[in-house]
């Protein structure tokens, strides 16, 4: 029987068994979806990559404003094209390590304060200049400086000295950092010829592609770069068209005008994915969903308030009704399984009765206002009137409030005491908490001032000790989960789609949508 | 000066005056909006650093006045400014886009403005009877359904089901004329679906009410043929009402086709203008209104313009 499996799976992986018949056939056989998965896609690799060809993405998020710079990149459409033209010094590997880019290797001293990065040898631009270390030290100044535009800024700030040395560059820190090369992996940190500091906005790094026509918020065409050092990049030409309709980019993809899209609406994905050309992938990401509290603004500042609004929200109920399924449900902390020393707490549930409890100890009478809107995460007015719902049968009253699109980030978010938002996720606890969870951060959007929350998260950063760490990060996420303002009903999957007409789509790569934002380099077209 | 040269001179005067007024109307909604240009552009990534500097770098902490007028001075010359978002000169990257919407435009004209004429012209000839009704409830029905759920009905049927043409009107440089008709295919039809029946209808009526005339009825006993009496009588009398509607839904064309840019994936200036209003980019939406505003004024002054020409009454004031 097992041997008859393998037959189908290089049958489906050669294109001559629909996956979806293969899936029919191997349940046929008692085989599970995940394993029949995991068979599937080892035959796909064993069938091994096809050069040549075009692949099509149609991609959300590009607006017209957008720039080339990878500084100001904020959308999926600009981090794809990224990943098209330039590298970073490392990035996150498929099993969530590091692996090196433009850096061969690298060490940490013991304290985890200097750390050297070796750059591979030989490696050139698209323009044929060779890359050097003073690149790269003036590429970390550029996202550095005190004028910076960079998105990146926040997570340069610990770094006190950047320096080349021969063909090695060192980093000194301010504080330890066991995380460094995480942030380094970071999109922004793009490689560039004398830093961009001549021209920022030029498209010449060392990636797997040449940009040979950019249309910002309109279309973009890349070409295989001959003189690439690694093995990215199957397709000859890449085109991203940016579709930001959401109907008009599944009907592209329906179409056959594009091979693979983002952002499938959860609503219609599984009518998407009935479709016999077509194939929808999920991928469990560190993005999530959620409510946020001021905790030092009355009735917030009260714990039992927070409390009783945490029992009061039905996470199962959001996770099936606004992600229809493509997600799973949170605990009240940014963290969840796809981080490194994840470590899984108690889940906490729906509990009208202690809700209530917990709102006649804090002595809060009246009711509570929400204020929410369409784009602070898609579906968020009516998780709005869920969590109304679900707050009423505790005998809480909740106002919901709808704010404009226009602004909201602005005026409302990190502005007023209860919203609802949303969070990327980081590629580490220590950047995330760092990010909006210390007193001190600059995005500390739940106004969360606890003082054994900073000292475990400093003290962690130094921690090269895996367990230890993975300790204290379970302590953290407990602290926040029973003390934050955070309510964290769900984490929302990257919900993508790809025609038959391509092959190699790994689902569950950590990081960025899009496989980490390298399916166009590698994926490939099937013959 | 002859009369008609000052009707005409005052109309364009008039015309000037308007744009210049909605210049301003359209500087003081950008003022009112919520939230700032920096904030906008870096998102909820922004730190208080990165917003400081953004702001300064724009300008945007000067009067809005002292803006206002600078620009003003700028345009007159020409000269729309630059981005404040991506630094780039506004009149050159606006004109791409403005010769794709015109393309657009123009396109769906050329096949709307004459069906719609015919399509009238039949309805009248089989007036009250089955053609004509059917006329009025096809078009009637199209307009009353709003163009992005026509976009979506017919992406499904004519690009994903039968694949005739495709949903994504991408067009760029490299394609030849063929390849863009064929690119905007779909587009044109529910332009062409959404201006008709508007056109149609105006045709029908200017027609009917011109034929019931006395003149119409003294020139058919006078002995004309049919074509005579049109040409001759009745043309010139209802073209002043057609080339109105006409104008208008030209304007329409040009100026409120942002949802069917949307849609189709069209890089006209639509799409433009709107990624601009979310970022605060004050001098791009200026330079879109006053484009967009003089289209409109400039259409419906050549409509004006005719309407003098065809008019005796007009062209010979007392």
């Amino acid at each position: 029987m097992n041997r008859h499996m393998q037959y189908l799976a290089a049958q489906a992986a050669a294109g001559k068994l629909s996956r979806r018949d293969f899936l029919g056939k191997a349940a046929a056989l008692g085989f599970t979806a995940v394993s029949a998965n995991l068979l599937l896609s080892t035959a796909a690799k064993a069938a091994g990559p096809q050069k040549g060809g075009t692949i099509r993405l149609g991609l959300q998020g590009g607006s017209t404003t957008d720039s080339l710079d990878p500084a100001l990149v904020t959308n999926t459409v600009g981090l794809m094209v990224t990943r098209l033209w330039g590298e970073t010094l490392v990035e996150l590997a498929d099993d969530g390590g590091i692996e090196g880019k433009l850096a061969e290797s690298y060490e940490a001293s013991a304290d985890a304060k200097t750390w050297t990065f070796k750059l591979r040898s030989g490696v050139t631009y698209s323009n044929g200049q060779n890359v050097t270390a003073d690149d790269v030290v003036k590429t970390m100044e550029r996202h550095s400086g005190e004028d910076t535009k960079s998105g990146a800024l926040g997570i340069m700030r610990g770094i006190k000295d950047v320096r080349a040395d021969g063909d090695s560059v060192v980093f000194e820190l301010d504080s330890p950092n066991a995380d460094l090369p995480y942030l380094l992996a970071d999109y922004h940190l793009i490689i560039q010829p004398n830093g961009g500091n001549d021209d920022p906005a030029a498209p010449i790094g060392t990636g797997p592609y040449i940009i040979k026509s950019a249309d910002m918020g309109v279309r973009f065409v890349a070409e295989k770069n001959p003189n690439y050092w690694g093995d990215l990049g199957n397709a000859d030409t890449v085109e991203i068209i940016v579709i930001n309709d959401d109907t008009a980019r599944v009907a592209a993809l329906q179409s056959g005008q594009v091979d693979v899209i983002d952002r499938v609406p959860p609503r219609t994905a599984k009518l998407v994915d009935r479709a016999p050309n077509i194939t929808v992938h999920s991928t469990s990401a560190a993005g999530h969903y959620v409510f946020i509290m001021h905790c030092n603004t009355a009735p917030f500042d009260n714990n039992d308030v927070r409390m009783a609004l945490k029992y009061g929200i039905n996470r199962q109920e959001m996770v099936d009704k606004i992600l229809n399924g493509y997600g799973t449900v949170g605990n009240d902390t940014p963290i969840n399984a796809s981080y490194p020393m994840y470590t899984e707490l108690e889940q906490r549930q729906f509990d009208p009765d202690k809700a209530m409890h917990h709102l006649k100890k804090s002595g809060h009478d009246g009711t509570i206002l929400l204020r929410t809107s369409d784009n602070s995460f898609p579906g968020a007015p009516d998780a709005s009137a869920l969590f109304q719902q679900s707050l009423n049968s505790a005998g809480i009253k909740l106002d919901v409030k709808r704010e404009p699109n226009d602004g909201y980030w602005s005026e409302v978010w990190n502005a007023k005491p209860f919203c609802t938002s949303y969070w990327g996720g980081r590629p580490t606890q220590d950047q995330m908490f760092t990010t909006a969870y210390l007193s001190t951060a600059d995005w500390n959007d739940t106004r969360f001032n606890n003082e054994q929350f900073d000292q475990i998260l400093v003290a962690a950063r130094g921690e090269l000790d895996v367990a230890k760490r993975t300790q204290m990060y379970a302590d953290m996420s407990t602290i926040l989960r029973d003390e934050g303002g955070l309510i964290c009903p769900m984490f929302n999957d990257f919900v993508e789609a790809t025609t038959d007409k391509v092959d190699g789509f790994v689902e569950g790569i950590p990081g960025q949508v899009l496989m980490n934002g390298y399916a166009a380099s590698k994926l490939w077209v099937k013959a | 000066m002859s009369p008609i040269v000052k009707l005409l001179a005052q109309r364009i005067a008039l015309s000037l005056l308007l744009l210049l007024l909605i210049s301003i109307v359209i500087f003081a909604g950008t003022i009112v909006l919520p939230g700032d240009v920096a904030q906008s552009i870096l998102g909820q990534s922004a730190t208080p650093e990165a917003l400081a500097n953004l702001r300064a770098e724009l300008g945007v902490n000067d009067p809005p006045v002292q803006r206002y007028f600078a620009w003003l001075f700028g345009a007159m010359q020409g000269d729309l400014g630059t981005a404040l978002t991506s630094g780039q000169d506004i009149a050159q990257a606006l004109s791409s886009r403005f010769w794709n919407t015109l393309f657009l435009a123009f396109w769906a004209a050329v096949v709307a403005v004459p069906l719609a004429i015919f399509l009238g012209l039949l309805a009248v000839r089989f007036k009250d009877r089955w053609p004509d009704k059917m006329i009025s409830a096809v078009t009637l029905a199209s307009i009353s359904i709003p163009e992005f759920l026509i976009g979506y009905v017919l992406m499904y049927f004519i690009a994903v089901k039968l694949r005739w043409f495709p949903s994504v009107a991408m067009v760029n440089d490299n394609m030849g004329l063929f390849e863009k008709l064929n690119a905007i295919a779909l587009p044109i039809a529910v332009l062409t679906l959404v201006v008709l029946a508007h056109m149609m209808r105006m045709t029908r009526a200017a027609i009917l009410n011109v034929m019931q005339s006395a003149y119409i009825e003294t020139a058919e006993l006078k002995g004309l043929n049919a074509f005579q009496v049109i040409y001759r009588h009745a043309f010139p009398n209802a073209i002043a009402p057609i080339v109105n509607v006409v104008m208008l839904n030209l304007a329409y064309l040009v100026v409120g086709v942002v949802v069917i840019e949307v849609v189709f994936v069209y890089p006209g200036m639509g799409q433009y203008l709107v990624d601009h209003v979310s970022k605060r980019d004050v001098p791009v939406v200026q330079a879109c209104g006053l484009i967009f505003a003089a289209v409109y004024i400039g259409l419906n002054m050549i409509a004006d313009i005719v309407a003098i020409l065809s008019n005796p009454r007009l062209r010979h004031p007392k």
